[in-house]
């Protein structure tokens, strides 16, 4: 792809279409080579009272300051949790961008979407990038919109499940209505489940547990970076029709048995 | 006197700045960010601000997460 084909969130220009996240790696030290391996320029934190009993390392030490730093509100049961979090990750200093996260089902770990709208106006309001996740519910995702959000990032599968695509369709109609960068955050268990959704014409995925689990994670931010890289040159090319009977590739004139007595 | 933090009662000598407590604790003010009682003070603050009796005071730093 010679044009340059970046992705615009609030007002930052990303090359990469790879977020990941940090958590469930055995050591922070292993970031840098996640991030430089994947080539993902935005990586997700999270907020966390730290423990007086012991000293703690600083993530922050490990995330090379050329990177977004994406805080998530995860803990948040409701709006009001949500908007504390977000004031307070932007209180310490790494930017203003704020991936909402609102959840009370600790079973299937699904995002409240009322209140994550809610905790979008209210952020968005005060100056906040909001990337909220949601469920892929067309109307929320509208709702979201009216709210002032910089992206919507569905789910394509409960969180650290790694079932990969079960959305599929719900995220493809959202792809098709919604005006803002569809980011498919979730589920994701392989490379070629975040190619697919690139394909489909998904802005960017966020990957996390299927890289931190991986039996080398290093080699799997790669893959991962190269199927997103794939599937977004796929979607730009545009993939051919789908037709439900066989359409052939060769010629069917000039066979060898053509006019033989 | 006796204040929350993270959740916990701690007893804590009066007068104290929230500098001195961090610093007492071995805590950088640069790694954390800090609320207290549902207020984000200005780090520039930490050393006029003193704690009071029943002060609710959070103390947070960024982990890893998705």
């Amino acid at each position: 792809m010679d044009m340059k084909d970046g992705l615009r969130i609030g007002n930052v220009e990303l090359e990469s279409r790879l977020f990941t996240g940090t958590g469930k790696y055995g050591a922070d030290s292993l970031i840098p080579e996640i991030i430089k391996a994947s080539g993902s320029q935005v990586i997700t934190v999270a907020l966390r009272r730290i423990d007086m009993a012991s000293a703690e390392n600083n993530i922050l030490d490990n995330i090379p300051k050329n990177i977004r730093l994406l805080p998530n509100t995860s803990g948040a049961r409701n709006a009001e949790e949500a908007v504390r979090i977000a004031k307070l990750a932007r209180a310490a200093g790494c930017g203003n961008w704020i991936k909402i996260e609102v959840i009370s089902d600790n079973k299937y770990l699904l995002p409240d979407g009322y209140e994550t709208v809610r905790a979008t106006e209210i952020l968005a309001k005060d100056g906040f990038v909001v990337l909220p996740y949601i469920s892929p519910d067309l109307m929320v995702a509208r709702a979201l919109v009216n709210a002032g959000a910089a992206t919507v990032m569905p789910l394509g599968a409960p969180i650290g499940s790694n079932r990969g695509l079960q959305t599929r369709e719900l995220i493809r109609i959202l792809i098709d209505e919604i005006d803002l960068p569809i980011v498919v955050d979730a589920g994701i268990g392989a490379p070629s489940q975040a190619c697919e959704a690139m394909e489909m014409g998904a802005a960017a995925c966020l990957v996390n547990t299927a890289i931190a689990g991986a039996s080398d994670p290093v080699s799997m931010a790669k893959a991962f970076g190269q199927a997103v890289k794939a599937g977004r040159e796929a979607y730009l090319a545009g993939l051919g029709a789908i037709s439900m009977q066989g359409i052939a590739s060769s010629p069917l004139t000039g066979f060898l048995h053509e006019n033989e007595h | 006197m006796l204040i929350t933090v993270n959740g916990n009662p701690e007893n804590i000598p009066g007068p104290t700045s929230l500098a001195d407590f961090l610093s007492a604790k071995g805590i950088h003010a640069d790694g954390v960010v800090i609320e207290l009682n549902q207020d984000i003070p200005e780090k520039s603050a930490y050393t006029e601000i003193l704690l009071h009796e029943n002060d609710k005071l959070e103390i947070l730093r960024f982990v890893g997460g998705g």
